[in-house]
């Protein structure tokens, strides 16, 4: 136990301490991020991240906004388990036609007002997949699209940046 | 000639048991295919061809012999249908290859002798329209509802545009296994989960708490990349194995990228080949991290979480300073690579194994003495060995349950051919021990990483890349994070792909899961789960 507190101490807060620019715009970011919310949503927006029928490079990125670094979540912005809980729907991948009614349903669930972000490149347009008897393409192809956060995978900073940007819609 | 390996004592035993086999000497023989498999002159992969009507027949011989089931699939030509199977023993791989006439697709099941064989067969089943007679279970496997029951993606004649509805109706009548009794009862789980993972569905058959069975249903994220690899060039081959699934891209990638240079006779420059072994280490280390941490965050032990996924973003930062991308996408090109490393680029990386080292240093001693985790992941998720090998499980899964296995070791391809290192090995076969594997392979691998960079010699980056003869065919076989992938790659005219599948090790584990699962309590199945971490995406194509 002793050296568990110990390593806790040793580490201390990552998210605070790097000084590198790239982490301070990371920070402006998230304040201006926080600003936002604090506005529309009373300091908070819940998001419902669902594979739509990514590779799940996406998901790895979108796992690292939770990590000490990014800590999305000190800027009001958390993960919930259910579309009910929702705001927002970050959606991945292609949509495969198997996931079609699964994703359908999921925004049905969702109570309004609700965003819908298609994140990635497969996601904005199909990416590598496109249009297949096993592939719906992007996510606008099933359901109503708000915006779109580009890239094969996005980063954790392209991803704050993105919903920076749907805030100020 | 071949040496004398068991491959020449079965070709005797079948011999003499009056099967007709075309052997491996003859795979250059133009009747069996333009190109050649396997490659610079290796005895790796041998070729064998059979009848119809000794498919199910062969299995039990090569079940006698302990060869291991790796890979199935099958290939429309004309007429025909090409079926293969693939074995190993020893590192040694066998590629058995039979012909069925289209117009009464049957083969003999080799399911009903290798479990393994079960889900690739009716994978088989439902993209080619194969019947495999007496099959164990021949319900639906891949198919859900986006195609219809009597047509098949992978024939010729199935436009990759397809029929489909406005709307794909969800897959609701898939016959599960039942089970009646007082205080017996079903959970549905999925396809759309709490968490931020992949789309599957899990029903679970409980009493009370304690799982009675568990059945998987995959196949949701079927984007049909066999169909659609169809007619690419090899550079676009291989930004679409690079996808097959998002955390193993170097693996699918590299496997993709070695079965299109043995097709086209080429051989990666030296330096190429060490880039590749560094990035595919770099990729196990980034994501055994990963899992580490998911791991403890299942059962609740937040710290580990945090400092695992803190490392695990530090080593991602390099690499995109080094590589130029967090996940390595699209770094390995057909002939070699197109990043290299500078050697600034090798004192970061140096620098970085040193600082991971002692930051594992400190973390394992505090989780090793850690008795909350103790009681959560001993004895929970237990796989015995011989469950494990009899699905043929493969990478940490196996090795966990003492199958000592492992490409890199077992038939090594460059640059591994030259480096020395120990496999990591447990044999309690439960969470802890997939999970103290994990921690034995990044030790490994952060010691290749440090053999690979000592190697480097100034060289080319990438072999001209020599336009395959139509037939030409390559079996790439590496050894992913999560394992042995096996890739096979057939050319058409111009330089464009005629068939493509990969065999992610995610089809040999995913099984098992339901097998360790049993007995558990169902609130420890997402650590069960986690331990296994098999890919949605590399398991439904």
């Amino acid at each position: 136990m002793l050296r568990l507190f110990k390593k806790i101490l040793q580490t201390g807060v990552v998210t605070e301490a790097y000084k590198a620019p790239k982490d301070n715009e990371l920070e402006n970011l998230g304040i201006q991020i926080k600003r936002h919310i604090d506005k529309k949503f009373s300091g908070s927006i819940a998001i419902r991240q669902v594979d739509a029928g990514s590779c799940n490079g996406c998901e790895l990125e979108i796992h690292a906004l939770n990590n000490p670094y990014y800590d999305i979540e000190r800027f009001g912005i958390h993960f919930v388990a259910s579309p009910r809980h929702a705001d927002v729907l970050l959606v991945t991948g292609p949509v495969s036609r198997h996931m079609q009614t699964a994703l359908l349903r999921t925004y049905e669930a969702t109570p309004d007002p609700k965003w819908v972000v298609a994140v990635g490149d497969c996601a904005a347009c199909g990416g590598e997949f496109g249009v297949s008897y096993a592939s719906c393409g992007a996510v606008s192809n099933v359901i109503p699209v708000d915006m779109v956060i580009a890239g094969c995978p996005p980063t954790p900073l392209a991803l704050m940046k993105g919903l920076l940007g749907l805030i100020n819609k | 000639m071949s040496t004398s390996n068991w491959t020449t004592d079965l070709l005797t035993q079948l011999n003499s048991a009056e099967f007709f086999i075309v052997p491996a000497l003859q795979r250059h023989n133009a009747a069996i295919a333009a190109g050649s498999l396997g490659n610079q002159g290796d005895d790796k992969t041998v070729l064998w061809q059979i009848e119809s009507k000794h498919w199910q027949q062969f299995s039990q011989y090569a079940i006698e012999q302990n060869l291991r089931w790796v890979a199935g699939w099958a290939e429309h030509a004309e007429t025909q249908f090409i079926v293969n199977a693939c074995f190993e023993k020893e590192g040694i791989y066998l590629l058995l290859r039979t012909q069925i006439n289209a117009d009464k697709p049957e083969l003999p099941s080799q399911a009903t002798v290798y479990p393994a064989a079960n889900r690739s067969e009716r994978h088989t089943q439902d993209m080619f329209g194969i019947h495999f007679t007496g099959h164990p279970d021949n319900r639906r496997w891949t198919r859900h509802k986006a195609w219809d029951k009597h047509s098949y993606p992978l024939r010729k004649d199935f436009y990759a545009q397809g029929e489909p509805e406005a709307i794909t109706p969800p897959d609701m009548d898939y016959p599960f296994v039942k089970a009646y009794g007082q205080g017996v009862y079903e959970i549905p789980v999925g396809p759309v989960h709490a968490g931020i993972i992949e789309p599957g569905h899990f029903r679970f058959l409980a009493v009370g708490e304690l799982i009675l069975n568990l059945e998987e249903r995959l196949g949701y994220v079927h984007k049909g990349i066999e169909k659609i690899a169809e007619g690419r060039t090899p550079e676009s081959l291989a930004r679409l194995a690079g996808r097959i699934s998002g955390d193993t891209t170097v693996g699918h990638c590299w496997a993709a990228c070695r079965a299109m240079e043995q097709a086209a006779g080429i051989e990666i420059p030296p330096r190429a080949a060490l880039i590749r072994g560094i990035l595919a280490e770099r990729e196990r280390v980034a994501n055994h991290l990963g899992d580490m941490g998911a791991i403890c965050n299942d059962v609740a032990f937040v710290f580990a979480q945090m400092q695992f996924t803190r490392l695990r973003e530090l080593w991602l930062r390099t690499h995109a300073i080094v590589f130029g991308h967090r996940l390595l996408m699209d770094r390995i090109v057909p002939g070699g690579v197109i990043c290299d490393v500078s050697e600034d680029s090798c004192t970061l990386i140096k620098q970085d194994i040193v600082q991971l080292r002692k930051e594992l240093s400190d973390i394992m001693p505090a989780i090793d003495l850690n008795s909350s985790l103790e009681d959560r992941l001993y004895t929970a998720g237990y796989l015995p060995p011989e469950t494990a090998a009899a699905f043929g499980t493969l990478g940490y899964v196996g090795r966990a349950s003492g199958l000592n296995f492992d490409v890199r070791r077992d038939a090594p391809y460059p640059p591994y051919d030259q480096a020395s290192f120990i496999v990591a090995l447990e044999d309690q076969g439960d969470i802890a021990s997939r999970f103290w594997v994990r921690y034995k392979e990044i030790k490994a691998a952060l010691k290749l990483i440090e053999q690979f960079i000592a190697q480097l010699a100034a060289g080319d980056l990438i072999a001209e890349w020599q336009i395959p003869l139509v037939g030409s065919e390559g079996l790439g076989i590496v050894e992913g994070w999560r394992g042995e992938i096996a890739t096979y790659v057939r050319f058409d005219a111009g330089n464009k792909i005629a068939r493509f599948y990969p065999r992610d090790p995610s089809i040999l584990n995913w099984p098992a899961l339901e097998k360790l699962t049993l007995n558990n309590i169902v609130p420890d199945f997402p650590v069960c789960n986690k331990s296994l971490n098999g890919s949605y995406s590399g398991n439904d194509l």
